[in-house]
């Protein structure tokens, strides 16, 4: 399979107009993945699909990620005047990286025997814009998968034949894998309970575990 | 009556019973269970009823596919809150008497997914269980021995006065309000009369 690099600029040149990024993973597997801006994520894919030298005609798992709103910091040395003399100082600055949820697919090619492809999607944001192209037109397989996307962590993916809950029932309001999901608070006790299920222990039965 | 009595006269070929005897001795031993399984707590309930564990022997090898004519209904796997409502809608379904048999951790519990969002934490917060059954999954012979303690319990049932089973008390309750889905758990998400949270004593 042709490089990471090789694609990009080969999609740029197909498809006019693709935002398109590599994003780095620094884990030891360090398999990067590209992303695609949501307007042309569904041409990109067709185009990952048909192009004769990459032919992805396999759609292995479609997954969803949350990324909630997220304080970075980063310490930045900035020269200062103290006091009359010019002295560089670390300051810490605090920017709000605004949260968006995300669509994963991993893409394999059966006739080429290749892949994984790793194609992700992002949405604007976590509340109101949480649209994405639907890609179950051009794999199938992606339909049931999208579904789960969807009923878990609440992307709409347009062009869906039938997007509806899977796990969840219709009436269903949450998001469960969404990462501010709060769960109804039907505790019980339980004999060895640990880290967050202990403090939901004390909460229900303050005289009897803290001792 | 007196046993030795009973004893004598059955040396002798007279064979004497009490109708709640026979009455219950019948009742034992066929248990016609319900076929239905929610995950690989089901797998372990077909081997019971194969050739290797056989669970004939208990008169109970005839898994009936319709709750009409089922005794009792074995909770072999995961109940998810999606699916409760019919497990419940099942019981009701199920003409008395009727028991029930909760097998593996999850639908005693909740088990492994207790802490999860979908899963409910044991049907007894819905419908009352007889025998509970630990394990993931339990063995076939956990099974068999849920089955010979439903026995002994059934042996034991008296016909009248206060302890009486509840297909003889008209005021028992046959039929467990089914819930519904609700907008973020089941509503409600247990039967107050069926099941109360445990307290801790120290």
């Amino acid at each position: 399979m042709e490089s990471l690099e090789q694609i990009k600029s080969r999609i740029e040149a197909a498809v006019p107009g693709a935002r398109i990024e590599i994003v780095p993973n620094d884990s030891p597997s360090g398999q990067r993945s590209l992303l695609v801006d949501r307007e042309h994520g569904f041409a990109v894919a067709k185009w990952l699909r048909d192009d004769p030298e990459l032919r992805f005609d396999y759609a292995s798992n479609v997954t969803g990620v949350d990324w909630p709103d997220a304080e970075l910091t980063e310490k930045v040395k900035v020269k200062k005047v103290v006091d009359g003399v010019e002295q560089e100082v670390e300051e810490v600055r605090k920017t709000v990286r605004p949260g968006y949820l995300e669509a994963v697919y991993h893409l394999y090619s059966m006739e080429r025997k290749h892949g994984p492809l790793v194609l992700r999607m992002r949405t604007a944001n976590r509340a109101d814009q949480v649209r994405l192209p639907s890609l179950t037109p051009l794999w199938r397989a992606a339909e049931l998968q999208e579904r789960e996307i969807y009923d878990l962590y609440g992307i709409v993916f347009d062009g869906h034949p039938d997007l509806r809950r899977i796990l969840m029932w219709d009436g269903f309001k949450d998001h469960p894998m969404r990462k501010d999901y709060v769960e109804p608070d039907d505790f019980e006790y339980e004999p060895t309970p640990h880290d967050e299920v202990l403090e939901r222990a004390w909460r229900h039965y303050p005289a009897g575990l803290k001792q | 009556m007196d046993e030795g009595l009973r004893s004598e006269l059955q040396k002798q070929g007279v064979f004497v019973t009490t109708l709640e005897e026979l009455y219950n001795w019948g009742r034992k031993n066929s248990i016609w269970p319900l076929g239905f399984g929610l995950a690989c707590c089901a797998i372990e309930m077909m081997a019971a009823s194969m050739a290797r564990w056989d669970l004939a022997r208990f008169g109970a090898e005839v898994f009936r596919p319709s709750p009409r004519q089922a005794d009792l209904m074995i909770v072999a796997g995961t109940v998810t809150k999606k699916m409760a409502p019919q497990v419940v809608r099942l019981y009701n379904q199920m003409s008395e008497p009727k028991y029930v048999i909760a097998m593996g951790a999850c639908a005693i519990s909740g088990g492994p997914f207790k802490q999860g969002y979908n899963v409910l934490k044991g049907i007894d917060r819905y419908i009352p269980v007889d025998v509970h059954i630990p394990g993931c999954p339990p063995r076939p012979e956990a099974l068999i021995h849920a089955f010979m303690t439903l026995q002994e319990k059934i042996d034991a049932q008296q016909l009248k006065g206060e302890g009486r089973p509840r297909h003889l008390d008209p005021d028992a309750p046959s039929e467990f309000p089914i819930p519904e889905y609700g907008e973020h758990d089941l509503e409600p998400p247990k039967n107050p009369e069926v099941w109360r949270p445990a307290v801790v004593v120290r």
